[in-house]
């Protein structure tokens, strides 16, 4: 039983990382994107309808992929080269995802989908009370801690990573050192979009395989809070989706044990949780300084 | 320019749609709360629609607005439909009550019903609902049969006394099998959130609950279930595509025919108000096919079914013992539907505390 | 080729006042695009969209009643976005003011006079600024980031209310169903001019916060430390300005902005307090503050934009049978459209054939 409620909660927590860790390397870049939500669903119609159209869940997590990562461009091509608001073209390309993936959606509703199925490994899935847990998940998950870590490295350990840093603390001096400010900015809003669109995939081929006008049912934006929520560091991003997965899971668990305390107040712990870990961890100003894209959100238009 | 196009563009809307009110005898909306691919209650009601539509033909124009806010933006809507020429208005959601009563005293020569409310407070009001929860308690009765562990799993959505019913009427069945029968209850606090139902699901079955029912909307439980190899019931459609070898029934929400009795009640000049809470012998609630059980189980569930059916079984008679224990229905007694309607309290053996 | 912005010195005020018109007219193409693509005939759908719900009176007034929230809560969150403080969480704000200022006719019903709405609104508007001092006091003490925190505390307030209304306020004569007693008659906000249509004084509220707000900023010395503050707080500093003084002062003013909102709202248009009393405004009322620019004026204009496509929308969901996913979908192009044409303002636009030598450095860093 205790692993496969951890099991239920790592299933709850992996969408929220893949997309977190993929909005994680955007804001890194000074881009800020509230388009997760819409980026996903569209992900999600994407990879359910390629997946049921050609029985293959991978080649619908690609094309989620593709889709996300291509939606995103529009909202790149705004921000970036037309340099709108960012917060509000953010707002409106959720507005179009969620109306476009309702079009795109219409033919889908009250069909049973494809599932993605579980790793099995001989042996090493069958081992007692932590087989399944480390062996025996769907592809996914070994996938978004894979995912993590990658973006952990390149952030931190490698040159480009380091631009792409450079670029997000001060686009002025990135710029005046010759570097391709708006190219880069690209760059990680595609990657964004690429990892909305995989979180959307994962919502509609492995957690619950359908689709349903708007499933994402919010958790784009949970996905937004946990970056800031980690103070934009990969590892926290995955420490706070699971925090958040055990605390969603585990209401409904003391609900279950019938422990009579208004659900409501159960509901809204992952969210007062949330805001308390933050208070704790900003009270370190000088931590949270550091880890701030200084240009988050700030247009950029390079000088000639 | 522009002016002339968009006064064209206003000359041929008038004109094309003279030609379709020509031909339609009658036009009638639906108002609904969520989207229709939902694949839950509002895509119910809009199958309804489109039975109607298929009935009457030529005869029938239909339009709907479909996620339609609970607020003040219900009654804009409404009345909207109401003087694009509607002769007919379905408001499908408890929370359209007020709004389909306000524009109703506006537009006496509408027909207005409203879906699961109480208040008619004009002559052109009426009022229907199903009793789901006769369904719920030949549900109950399977579960108890087949359940091992004598537990059922219970996603509920919200506590309103629609839904505290279907969990009473659930229990009861079950008892009437095993006395010592226990469900689980979990408050999704949503109508649909796939993900959050699939949690809930998995949550239940962790507790070791062998059975699922749900009064949510989306499929995920069913799901689940499948996964966890376990059996469960389907909600407002039948589920049985997600689930052929796990589904054991469904409560269909079937508002076709009361529809089209309404519809050709306009068409025929003698519609009156009227409240109307029909069941299974009206064919408001149908179950799908019993699968995925014994022939003995599926025989006690039609047979139960026919009781209910024939009237000679109402779910809620007495005796009953609330969940604090004391007396509701004595032996024999058959419940108000008064108190149904209202219901707020559990009856013995729910292993929850009703959120007050 | 590719695309090159060159800033313009100053403003264009052509563009500025062009760039609405522009936004439109592609609006109106793409959109034609759309609706042909998908067998609906355009010139149909675009008049039903823009032009059905502004032929009668009742059309009107439901515009107004639409508009009212948005542009309540996006003229206080223009202050807020100016001085650099982002309060996404209005909507929690809205709820929680919807909440307070419900106390009196839900738990008081035998307090009936005129006192009472007075009352409502005051208390709808501490209530939404003290919800928004929680954000702003743990920006201000702790330094903990607003984006979040007050986004969360939507989905707090949210629950909170929801716990109201099916528990311990629920109305004792409503058969058990989650939601409070109707509003006696001296608590329900008044029609502006009953006999055409419901539109109540939520509106005029709007109108008035627009014009005071707008003053506030072009005409006083808080208006200039807002925006000194939002654009260079290090300036700010300078000019001895206190950025925590105001992180406080712009989420009261917004808050209570947004509790008024809430509060007019079900107190004017719903006459009760149920499980969902907005759909959505304090989020929407966002990309109404970034359509107006920033401006309280232009605010008025785009929330009266955004309200007539919600209208819009539905006018064609009915009259032609397009879906309310389109109806969103053309939404979020028009919302795009609009804020593209923006740049123009600020921006003249230059296509480039070929790259140019700045772009090969700095593909080769």
């Amino acid at each position: 039983m205790f692993e496969s409620i951890l099991i239920t909660i790592a299933t709850a927590a992996t969408p929220l990382l893949i997309a977190s860790v993929g909005e994680l390397v955007v804001e890194r870049s000074g881009v800020l994107n509230l388009g997760v939500e819409g980026m996903m669903v569209m992900g999600a119609v994407t990879g359910f309808g390629v997946a049921l159209a050609t029985g293959s869940p991978w080649l619908g997590v690609l094309a989620a992929i593709m889709v996300g990562a291509l939606f995103s461009l529009l909202f790149g091509f705004l921000t970036l080269t037309l340099v709108t608001n960012q917060v509000a073209t953010g707002l409106a390309l959720t507005l179009l995802g969620l109306g476009l993936s309702g079009m795109l959606g219409e033919g889908f509703v009250g069909q049973p989908g494809v599932k993605m199925s579980y790793l099995y490994i001989p042996y090493l899935t069958d081992i007692p009370f932590v087989g399944k847990l480390l062996f025996g998940q769907d592809p996914l998950f070994y996938l978004s801690i894979i995912l993590t870590a990658g973006v952990a490295w390149f952030l931190f350990r490698s040159r480009a990573g380091l631009t792409l840093r450079s670029v997000g603390d001060n686009h002025t001096s990135a710029h005046a050192l010759g570097i391709n400010v708006i190219g880069i900015r690209y760059l990680a809003v595609m990657f964004g979009g690429a990892c909305a669109g995989l979180a959307g995939a994962y919502l509609s081929l492995v957690y619950t395989p359908q689709w349903i006008e708007n499933m994402t049912a919010g958790r784009g934006w949970i996905a937004l809070a946990l970056v800031v929520f980690a103070s934009w560091r990969p590892w926290r991003v995955l420490a706070g989706a699971y925090l958040f997965g055990a605390v969603s899971i585990g209401q409904l668990h003391a609900q279950a044990l019938g422990i009579g305390v208004p659900s409501q107040l159960l509901s809204s712990l992952p969210y007062l949780a949330t805001i308390v870990v933050l208070v704790l961890i900003s009270r370190n100003r000088r931590l949270t300084m550091v880890n701030t894209p200084a240009s988050l959100g700030r247009p950029f238009v390079p000088d000639r | 320019m522009k002016k002339t196009i968009l006064l064209t563009a206003a000359a041929a809307a008038v004109l094309s749609f003279g030609t379709i009110a020509a031909e339609a005898k009658v036009k009638g909306c639906w108002v609904y709360v969520g989207p229709i691919g939902d694949f839950g209650y509002s895509y119910q009601h809009h199958q309804g629609l489109l039975q109607a539509k298929e009935k009457f033909g030529d005869e029938l124009e239909t339009a709907y607005l479909e996620s339609v806010p609970e607020g003040a933006d219900a009654e804009r809507a409404i009345e909207r439909l109401a003087r694009s020429g509607c002769n007919i208005i379905f408001t499908t959601s408890f929370g359209f009550m007020d709004p389909t009563n306000k524009v109703a005293g506006k537009f006496p020569d509408v027909k207005f019903e409203h879906a699961t409310g109480y208040k008619r407070e004009h002559p052109n009001v009426a009022t229907y609902n199903s009793k789901f929860h006769e369904g719920r308690y030949v549900q109950g009765v399977i579960a108890a049969k087949l359940s091992k562990a004598g537990v059922a799993g219970y996603i509920a959505s919200f506590p309103i006394p629609e839904v505290v019913m279907g969990i009473n009427a659930f229990v009861l069945g079950a008892q009437s099998v095993n006395p010592d029968f226990k469900v689980k209850v979990v408050w999704a606090n949503t109508w649909f959130d796939a993900g959050k139902e699939a949690d809930a699901a998995k949550a239940l079955i962790d507790q070791g609950v062998d059975i699922i029912t749900q009064h949510t909307d989306s499929t995920a439980p069913m799901q689940v279930a499948t996964e966890r190899g376990i059996k469960a019931f389907g909600q407002a459609s039948d589920m049985i595509k997600f689930g052929p070898e796990t589904q054991l029934t469904s409560i269909v929400d079937d508002w076709g025919p009361y529809y089209i009795e309404r519809i050709q009640a306009l068409i025929d000049g003698t519609w009156k108000q009227q409240d109307v809470w029909g069941g299974m012998k009206e064919g408001h609630v149908v179950m799908a096919p019993y699968t995925n059980m014994p022939d003995d189980v599926k025989k006690l569930a039609e047979e139960t079914e026919a009781k209910i059916k024939s009237g000679e079984f109402n779910p809620f008679t007495g005796p009953i013992t609330k969940q604090d224990g004391t007396e509701w229905l004595k032996a024999g007694e058959v419940s108000d539907d008064g108190t149904l309607l209202g219901m707020n309290f559990y009856v013995k053996g729910v292993d929850d505390k009703l959120p007050q | 080729m590719r695309i090159e912005l060159v800033k313009r010195p100053e403003q264009s005020r052509l563009f500025s006042a062009l760039s609405p018109f522009i936004a439109l007219g592609l609006t109106l193409i793409a959109g034609a695009i759309m609706f042909s693509l998908l067998g609906k005939n355009p010139v149909d759908a675009l008049y039903f969209y823009f032009v059905d719900p502004l032929r009668e009176v009742w059309s009107l007034h439901e515009l107004a009643i639409k508009a009212a929230p948005l542009i309540l809560i996006a003229v206080g969150l223009s202050v807020c976005y100016l001085s650099n403080n982002w309060n996404i969480g209005a909507e929690g704000q809205f709820t929680i003011g919807a909440i307070a200022g419900s106390i009196l006719p839900v738990l008081f019903p035998q307090f009936q006079n005129w006192a009472v709405l007075p009352l409502m609104l005051i208390m709808g508007m501490v209530g939404g600024a003290a919800y928004a001092s929680i954000p702003a006091f743990l920006k201000a003490r702790f330094n903990t980031n607003e984006i979040l925190t007050s986004l969360m505390l939507v989905y707090v307030a949210q629950l909170f209310l929801d716990w109201l209304v099916r528990g311990p306020w629920r109305n004792p004569e409503g058969m058990n169903f989650p939601e409070t007693r109707n509003f006696h008659e001296y608590a329900v906000l008044p029609e502006i001019w009953a006999a055409s249509g419901r539109a109540n004084w939520g509106f005029v509220f709007a109108l008035v916060a627009a014009v005071v707000l707008w003053f506030m900023l072009s005409r006083t010395l808080k208006g200039f430390e807002v925006k000194v503050l939002g654009q260079s707080p290090r300036a700010g500093k300078f000019a001895g300005f206190s950025a925590s003084k105001m992180v406080f002062f712009v989420f009261i003013v917004s808050g209570a902005l947004a509790g008024l909102a809430g509060i007019s709202e079900v107190s004017g248009a719903i006459g009760q307090l149920r499980p969902t009393i907005s759909p959505g405004y304090g989020f929407a009322a966002i990309i109404v503050a970034f359509l107006g620019r920033l401006n309280p004026l232009g605010i008025v204009a785009a929330g009266l934009v955004l309200a007539l496509s919600y209208l819009g929308g539905e006018a064609a969901q009915i009259s032609i049978g397009v879906s309310d996913k389109v109806v969103r979908a053309f939404q979020g192009m028009l919302l795009f459209f609009v804020l593209a044409c923006d740049t123009l303002i600020h921006y003249r636009i230059r296509f480039i054939g070929a790259p140019a030598k700045t772009w090969e450095a700095a593909q080769n860093v």
